[in-house]
């Protein structure tokens, strides 16, 4: 790409007079991502996610060893040019271990990601532009969710169903939608008597229509704002319940649970539990980083 | 976690959640609720669990006749309710004393550990916030904030450990595990079930500072978890404070700039803010948990812990019931202050 068609490119995008739909809203898009680029730390962030699922995609072509194969011989091997993050209480090679634990817990934070924030917009925004009897109600369930610490109510859950990552995820899900209904419910309280929503009630849109394509659309930004800053809340809930030997289960390559099946052994090798520690701090770092930038560009006034 | 930031940012929207005693008796019976479908819907039969897999089909029956097992759901509620207005939480499997008494032998030491946490973080979050608002985008608004973005990221339990190898093992700074040295065992009498308080009652000194230098770890540990919290709505509240006309008036008045921050914008924020510490209280209870697991200290989330680890349905439901109760109750509070001390809200 020469200088030229840069310039050209820019130009199209920052005009103020946009021809289209979708030239204003990749212009949006475009102002907003120079904001955030400003942000060196948010763009740390941002970098170390994108590295962080990208190494976990890759794990089966980047991982030197399989990660449940056993060398007994070797056990609690020092790091090292064969095992660069030594070795576990089995022998298993730590580096193998903690890319496709990666795996896990951002698979967990997609799936916490794709059951809660739909279902917290939808409850949000039904219960907002509803009003009523099903907001009443809707948001007395939420404040009962809301009102239980979220470890200890999940923990109860997965005592309840079958330690493992389905239970985990379901538990964390459970206690984390309601934060994001409230949030939804209160950008639908703000927008509901709108011009704009009027307008098109009177076309004769469906109530259904207008939640779905004029008002859910507008808690988006927020939604994902709070999302992001929460992943490093439900990493960390995640890797706690591993802790507690209620999250994923040994030999599954989890970071929480690798730290509790060897943190006896931290004095004779401090590295085995600790490295997983640090992964989990970075993973839940970038997402606070990434949040906190996001926030400050989409959602200005919540600074 | 999370709530706390929200109820913080924006007060008005806190308000409208909470409304009044009420509400709490509702969300109370929701929470009980909750805890009694977690027990009905457990894969672990009951009756299975006391006498085991091969007993005579009639025994069976009749043990799950004992139980109330077999009578209709609602019915079961209703007894469960019963119970509970009694004080009665069933009995513990592992420690075969009533629930009840167990929480109330362990609940103290969670109560010592999160008052002590939540003091701590208080002290030192609320100047750090102030100082990083009246010097914002300094260096140490940067430093201040990377400090408490670490605190929400790091896990509570892979810091405990650290600190364990660090400052008991290596350094040999700190003592240990639990709260208490063996030594002392069974000198202090349970009065208060504060060991820092009973051996100061007792006038143990050896005991106290003992129980102190035990105490210190896992509650600075705890006191950074909610520091983050504080600092970050401390510093927001007073960047809003800060730009109000009145900052404006008092410094055209010619106030110092220590007056002017301390009195004016930080004397307007102090209502808030108590109800973000109120909040960061409540979930301490929640990092204690893990804290409690990794420094043996025997609170409520040990025994939480333990009960969950050898399935012991009755206690985990009880903590989690207590657990729950603390927490919305301290929401009450916190609601309940910020009527009394803001006169907006009257």
């Amino acid at each position: 790409m020469t200088a030229d068609t840069t310039i050209i490119k820019r130009a199209w995008l920052t005009t103020d007079v946009p021809e289209s739909r979708s030239q204003a809203a990749l212009g949006r898009l475009y102002r907003d991502w120079l904001k955030f680029r400003a942000n060196h730390l948010a763009m740390a962030g941002l970098i170390a996610i994108v590295l962080l699922f990208a190494l976990a995609l890759a794990a089966p072509l980047l991982a030197p060893y399989e990660p449940s194969v056993q060398d007994l011989a070797n056990r609690f091997a020092e790091p090292s040019a064969e095992h660069w993050f030594g070795t576990d209480e089995v022998g298993r090679d730590l580096l193998s271990r903690l890319l496709y634990g990666g795996r896990i817990t951002l698979g967990i934070v997609v799936a916490i990601t794709i059951l809660v924030a739909p279902a917290g917009l939808v409850i949000g925004t039904v219960a907002g532009y509803a009003g009523g009897l099903p907001d009443r109600v809707l948001m007395r369930v939420t404040d009962i969710f809301l009102a239980f610490p979220r470890l200890i109510l999940a923990l109860a859950f997965v005592a309840a169903l079958k330690p493992g990552i389905t239970s985990a995820v379901i538990a964390i899900a459970l206690t984390a939608w309601p934060p994001y209904a409230r949030l939804a419910r209160a950008e639908t309280l703000t927008f509901r008597n709108a011009d704009f929503i009027s307008a098109v009630y009177l076309t004769g849109a469906s109530a259904t229509r207008i939640v779905l394509r004029h008002i859910a659309p507008l808690c988006v930004s927020s939604l994902i704002v709070r999302v992001t800053l929460d992943m490093s809340g439900i990493i960390l809930t995640a890797a706690g319940l591993g802790f507690l030997g209620m999250g994923a289960q040994p030999p599954l390559p989890e970071w929480g649970t690798m730290i509790a099946t060897t943190r006896g052994q931290i004095l004779d090798a401090w590295w085995v539990p600790m490295i997983p520690g640090l992964a989990i701090f970075v993973a839940s770092l970038a997402f606070n980083l990434l949040g906190d930038g996001l926030r400050d560009v989409l959602d200005p006034k919540q600074r | 976690m999370t709530d706390v930031a929200d109820a913080g940012r924006s007060p008005a929207r806190f308000r409208a959640s909470l409304t009044g005693i009420g509400s709490v008796g509702i969300t109370l019976f929701g929470l009980i609720l909750v805890t009694f479908v977690i027990g009905r819907a457990m894969p672990i039969d009951p009756v299975m669990a006391i006498v085991g897999d091969h007993a005579p089909p009639d025994v069976i029956v009749r043990v799950r006749a004992e139980l109330g097992l077999d009578r209709p759901l609602i019915v079961q509620f209703w007894i469960y309710l019963q119970h509970l207005a009694q004080g009665d939480l069933g009995r513990s499997v592992l420690t075969s004393n009533p629930v009840t008494a167990d929480i109330a032998r362990y609940f103290p030491a969670t109560l010592e550990l999160a008052t002590t946490a939540i003091i701590i973080a208080t002290l030192i979050g609320v100047p750090l916030g102030v100082i990083a608002a009246a010097r914002q985008g300094s260096r140490f608004d940067h430093a201040v904030r990377i400090i408490s973005l670490t605190g929400q990221s790091v896990p509570i339990f892979v810091l405990g450990l650290m600190c364990l190898v660090v400052f008991w093992v290596k350094l040999d700074l700190l003592p240990g595990t639990g709260q208490q040295d063996t030594l002392f065992e069974g000198m202090i009498p349970q009065i208060t079930g504060m060991r820092v308080i009973d051996a100061a009652i007792v006038g143990d000194w050896d005991a106290f500072w003992d129980a102190l230098a035990h105490l210190i770890q896992p509650a600075l540990l705890l006191a950074y978890f909610s520091l983050s919290i504080i600092t970050r709505m401390t510093r927001a509240f007073m960047l809003d404070a800060l730009a109000g006309e009145y900052i404006v008036v008092a410094r055209a008045k010619g106030l110092s700039a220590r007056r002017i921050l301390w009195r004016h914008a930080f004397g307007n924020i102090t209502v808030p803010l108590i109800t973000v510490v109120a909040l960061a209280y409540a979930s301490l209870l929640e990092g204690a948990v893990l804290t409690e697991t990794v420094f043996s200290w025997p609170g409520l989330g040990q025994y939480l812990t333990l009960s969950l680890l050898n399935a012991d349905m009755n206690a985990v439901l009880g903590a989690t019931l207590v657990v729950g109760t603390v927490y919305v109750g301290l929401n009450l509070l916190a609601d309940m202050a910020y009527r009394l001390l803001d006169p907006r809200v009257r």
